[in-house]
């Protein structure tokens, strides 16, 4: 599903140069979950943002299900990013004044699709995080757990090829953690590849493989026995 | 352009728009005031300029009144101040030497300027009222309306030295009974009987005329009031495309060749050019409407740069939002679209709420001076295409405006927009 050969990333920074991502290699294959672990600066959230197309790589090649993936003119990288990929953020990053089901709608609503047929659809998705009854309420009147759901549900509804989830359990309480992850195998289950970035050990143990980096470079790959999260 | 019309792209619009109501309201009214200003400026300059023409509607607008004084220089054996008298014979002389003119009407008057009027006797009622001698001409220069079944002063009255007389209405009023039909009665003026041949209807603007003057034939004045071949003063009129401040020159000329006066002698003959006092307020008009077009506009575009300032604002406040959806797969013009047609929306919005107010201050000063005749103030209406125009006006600058907030909102790169604070 993803292969990245020889992958290298610098930003500039004033005069400097930071060079985060120095020659990664990386096969992702389809139904995998897959845990990034790495300390702050390992590049871990630069190695995401590249695979999610939010951000551009210098050298190396990057290639999502058979498409090669290059520098792109913005219009192109919104298409791509709404038909191969599903974001989940730390923080949630619903837009506040829409409700839920209006959330879930939202890349639907990018592709054009029709008012009644993306109403369904969105409503099915957000039965499926469990969060059917709650479609008319605001963000703010949720709690962290259903707005991870919420979040999670609008990655799913535009039927990605890849759920990219960037700490997704960094803001909720352990118990929280365990029913969002508890819904992140469930995807996976159904045979969702999904990259989930972490620096939380318990979190990781729940995929089934690890990749850790360190200073730009991967240090450990490994596949391991899932935990269950519930 | 095919967004305008989709149903997704006005709720995401009234979605934010209804998020940041108060930003929204303050918005707006940069713009309903800006176009509020310009509406109610272009109608009361209209306003002023109709009340103008009206004013000057009663009058010809290139006619002139010219009287005698004294002299003030000494010439061809006079001495100065003499005074001196103007007489029937000038008007042939005029008309011959200034072919601008069109029509001269020779007048003589009791009861202004400091001499006493005429009583006039109708029954037991009595009164003291102006009584001007006139030639037919004067109807011409001076558009005086005679009410339905009466008539002005014709050559035959003239010829014949008829004793015939159109009075005003304030005459009517007091002398006649309610409801009694003055023409064919008589009455006296001076002890000589007169037939009431029209009634005249006054208007203001006319100069010192008067609701209560009489009008009876110069010829018949002459006799009544013994002033020969003499003339209290001339009216006269220009054809239109004659410069008036010319032809009063060149009347001043000949009148002063006939009399022996000095030509450089600029005092013994007065003028009052009506047509210049015209043109001067028309242009006064003119530069009225100009500048009200001048300011309103500048506070449209206040007003609108205000807008843009706004969303700029906003925008700033919304990049994680715009990051977001960028993120969920919006493309750049999708993005764009939204800003620019909430910029062009909430503009037009504003604008017609403004159009609206102004239309009705307009409405509402109206009605305040219609009662006062002396006021010029008639009718303020704004032209359509002065609204269209502003309203077109407000739609190109409104997207203008609104592209620079849009492509700063473009410009947003969702992964900065993301980035965790």
């Amino acid at each position: 599903m993803i292969k990245i050969k020889n992958l290298h990333k610098s930003y500039n920074i004033g005069k400097n140069s930071l060079h985060v991502l120095k020659g990664l290699d990386i096969e992702i294959k389809e139904g995998e979950l897959v845990a990034i672990m790495g300390s702050s600066g390992s590049g871990k959230s630069t190695l995401l943002n590249i695979i999610g197309m939010l951000d551009n790589h210098d050298k190396g090649s990057y290639e999502l299900d058979g498409v090669i993936i290059k520098k792109m003119n913005e219009t192109k990288a919104a298409e791509y990013r709404n038909k191969f990929l599903g974001f989940v953020f730390q923080s949630f990053n619903l837009i506040n004044y829409k409700n839920a089901l209006d959330n879930v709608i939202l890349p639907l609503y990018y592709q054009g699709i029709s008012r009644k047929v993306r109403e369904k659809k969105a409503l099915k998705y957000l039965s499926d995080v469990g969060l059917k009854n709650w479609s008319h309420h605001l963000p703010n009147e949720l709690s962290g757990g259903q707005k991870q759901r919420v979040a999670i549900a609008r990655a799913m509804v535009s039927e990605p090829k890849v759920l990219l989830a960037d700490e997704p359990t960094g803001a909720l309480d352990s118990n929280t953690s365990k029913e969002v992850m508890d819904l992140i195998q469930k995807i996976n289950k159904a045979g969702k590849t999904i990259l989930v970035v972490t620096h939380e050990h318990d979190i990781s143990q729940m995929c089934s493989r690890i990749v850790k980096l360190k200073d730009g470079v991967i240090v450990e790959d490994k596949k391991i026995k899932q935990k269950k999260a519930l | 352009m095919k967004a305008l019309f989709q149903n997704d792209t006005w709720q995401e619009i009234f979605g934010s728009i209804q998020k940041n109501r108060i930003r929204t309201i303050i918005t707006m009214i940069g713009v309903l005031w800006g176009i509020f200003i310009y509406i109610t400026l272009a109608g009361t300059s209209k306003g002023l300029d109709n009340g103008f023409e009206k004013a000057f509607s009663s009058i010809s607008s290139n006619s002139l009144f010219i009287w005698a004084q004294q002299t003030s220089l000494p010439y061809a054996g006079y001495k100065a101040r003499r005074q001196i008298r103007l007489t029937t014979n000038d008007v042939d002389v005029i008309k011959k030497k200034v072919p601008s003119i069109e029509y001269v009407a020779p007048r003589n008057v009791a009861g202004v300027f400091g001499s006493s009027g005429g009583n006039v006797v109708k029954g037991s009622k009595t009164g003291t009222y102006a009584i001007y001698g006139d030639y037919p001409e004067y109807i011409k220069i001076a558009v005086t309306k005679v009410y339905d079944g009466g008539r002005f002063i014709n050559q035959a009255d003239m010829d014949q030295k008829r004793r015939v007389a159109v009075i005003g209405e304030r005459t009517l009023q007091e002398l006649f009974e309610e409801d009694e039909n003055p023409i064919g009665q008589y009455i006296n003026i001076n002890n000589v009987t007169f037939k009431v041949i029209g009634v005249h209807q006054f208007r203001q603007g006319g100069g010192f005329g008067d609701d209560g003057d009489i009008y009876i034939p110069f010829a018949t004045y002459k006799d009544l009031f013994n002033t020969g071949k003499y003339v209290g003063f001339f009216m006269m009129s220009a054809f239109q495309d004659a410069d008036v401040v010319e032809v009063e020159k060149e009347v001043k000329l000949v009148l002063k060749d006939i009399h022996n006066i000095a030509p450089e002698d600029d005092q013994a003959l007065g003028a009052f050019n009506l047509g210049e006092v015209f043109k001067k307020t028309i242009k006064f008009a003119d530069g009225l409407t100009f500048l009200s077009l001048i300011v309103g506009i500048a506070t449209i575009l206040a007003g609108i740069i205000g807008i843009g300032n706004v969303l700029l604002i906003s925008v700033k406040e919304r990049t994680k939002e715009i990051g977001i959806r960028r993120a969920l797969g919006a493309r750049p013009s999708q993005v764009r679209t939204q800003i620019l047609i909430e910029s062009v929306f909430l503009t037009i919005i504003a604008g017609i709420i403004g159009i609206i107010i102004g239309t009705l201050v307009l409405f509402s000063i109206n009605m305040a001076t219609q009662d006062l005749s002396d006021f010029p103030y008639t009718n303020p209406t704004v032209p359509i295409e002065f609204i269209f125009g502003a309203l077109s006006l407000m739609i190109v600058l409104g997207t203008l405006i609104g592209l620079i907030p849009a492509q700063i909102a473009v410009n947003v790169k969702p992964i900065e927009a993301l980035r965790e604070e």
